[in-house]
């Protein structure tokens, strides 16, 4: 099928563009990447009364490492963070997370702040997001405000950006020296959404014992569900049956309940073992 | 309100068509698109290159891939407007201007990696921006250069030799046109 008609602006600054949203509102709709967003138009499953596409802004075409904390602007697309090898080295479950999501040629053009905003719950940044404690600033009609990543997500397809925001870019602490993380998701094929995925980040003591350990879960709830598995004291297979006690995935087409709740424990449990091996690495134990 | 407005960068003519300036194949080309046109229709319908196939329209099978500015996208989640100013390559860029086909089409005819074609110009699209990168893919990663296009003919088996055969085709003889 293709796109209903829309009023369409492509504006040359994140003001005009913040001023073209609040002209628009409710109405409008951002148009970064579009790897999600043009699916939905295509099949008219959303029809905004008109579109601001940010692709001529270059100025959120960035990835940076400064103070902590891995920023990506709005037009970083998911190709670009994936080959930034600073941010993937001070975070690496950034990378991990990209190399999941969907195929090459869709990283290519998809942004990683629009997947976020997208707020899909089988999407692998959000659940990284959740996890890390990240933050969305989003730039609207009355200035500027960051979101934490707990207050981010509201629900399937819902996040806290108003109708007149535009996100901006999002804030990713950096993994601290004695901690390590690992991505794992089982999906039918390689790039497909994910079945049931995990993402686990694990922080050693100075004795070398488990201080922290904690999963996000993608497809298991409307909105990425973290998870603190600190209990569980480093093991494995003690986390994954903790985890498997606290999801309450959903039936669908692609799996059901029992099954996401089974892969929960296993992918935990596999997740958390490659994050612990990670921390122990960087560690230096 | 959502009128659009005069926003710098982009013409909006009072008809709510807009004039977008492509390079497709290397050549100039100019369009007068509605903004709800999708690149792939651009293409076919506008430009009237029908190379570019539309199988899903989601961004699934992968037939419509194009380059944009040497990147393999998939043209129908692009806008026309959106693409406007860039350097499309499409399926009849890849061959060189004297006919010849490029190392990947001629990979595709050695190893039979085609039965019906209809998802074969994504698929030479495809593989042509990824050797671009990787000009020596193993199997695995063969495949996986692969892994977002879909066929219903070929069981994939020859378009994984096609991508080998297409690296040793492309390293063997420079000078043709690979659109990157």
């Amino acid at each position: 099928m293709k796109p209903p008609p829309f009023g369409y602006s492509r504006p040359e600054s994140v003001a005009e563009a913040v001023a073209v949203l609040g002209s628009a509102a409710p109405d409008g709709k951002v148009l970064a990447g579009g790897q999600s967003l043009l699916p939905l138009l295509n099949m008219r499953l959303a029809t905004p009364g008109h579109l601001v596409d940010i692709n001529r802004l270059g100025e959120l075409g960035f990835v940076r490492v400064d103070d902590g904390e891995v920023v990506i602007g709005a037009l970083a697309r998911h190709a670009e963070v994936l080959a930034d090898p600073a941010a993937t080295r001070a975070q690496p479950l950034i990378g991990q997370a990209l190399a999941l999501v969907a195929h090459p040629v869709i990283r290519n053009r998809g942004t990683t702040v629009g997947s976020i905003v997208h707020a899909d719950p089988a999407g692998e940044m959000t659940a990284v997001l959740a996890l890390l404690g990240g933050s969305v600033l989003l730039a609207g009609s009355s200035g500027e405000r960051l979101v934490n990543a707990e207050d981010f997500f509201l629900g399937p397809l819902e996040s806290d950006v108003r109708p007149d925001e535009l996100a901006t870019l999002v804030r990713l602490p950096v993994l601290g020296p004695r901690a390590g993380c690992a991505f794992a998701e089982v999906s039918r094929r390689l790039g497909d959404y994910a079945v049931c995925g995990v993402a686990a980040l694990a922080e050693l003591d100075e004795a070398g014992g488990v201080s922290r350990a904690r999963a996000a879960y993608l497809s298991v709830a409307g909105t990425p569900l973290v998870l603190d598995l600190t209990e569980a004291g480093g093991d494995p297979a003690s986390a994954g049956r903790l985890a498997k006690s606290r999801v309450a995935p959903a039936a669908d087409i692609h799996a059901t309940a029992a099954y996401r709740r089974h892969l929960a424990g296993v992918l935990t449990e596999r997740a958390l073992a490659g994050a612990l091996t990670h921390a122990r690495e960087r560690a230096g134990g | 309100m959502a009128s659009g407005g005069n926003h710098r960068g982009i013409n909006q003519p009072q008809d709510g068509l807009f004039d977008i300036r492509l390079i497709v194949n290397g050549v100039p080309r100019t369009a007068r698109v509605p903004s709800r046109r999708l690149l792939s229709d651009c293409l076919r319908h506008d430009l009237r290159l029908t190379g570019t196939h539309v199988g899903c329209e989601h961004g699934v099978c992968g037939a419509c891939t194009v380059l944009l500015d040497g990147v393999a996208v998939r043209s129908c989640l692009m806008l026309a407007v959106t693409a406007d100013g860039a350097r499309i390559t499409t399926v009849e860029g890849l061959t060189g201007p004297d006919g010849t086909l490029s190392p990947v089409q001629q990979a595709f005819a050695d190893c039979h990696g085609l039965q019906c074609g209809f998802c074969t110009p994504g698929f030479l699209t495809t593989i042509t921006a990824a050797l671009h990168d990787n000009p020596e893919p193993s199997p695995e990663e063969a495949r996986d250069i692969i892994g977002g296009n879909l066929c219903r003919c070929t069981g994939y088996q020859n378009i994984v030799k096609a991508v080998l055969r297409a690296a040793e085709l492309r390293s063997a003889g420079p000078g043709r046109a690979d659109g990157s």
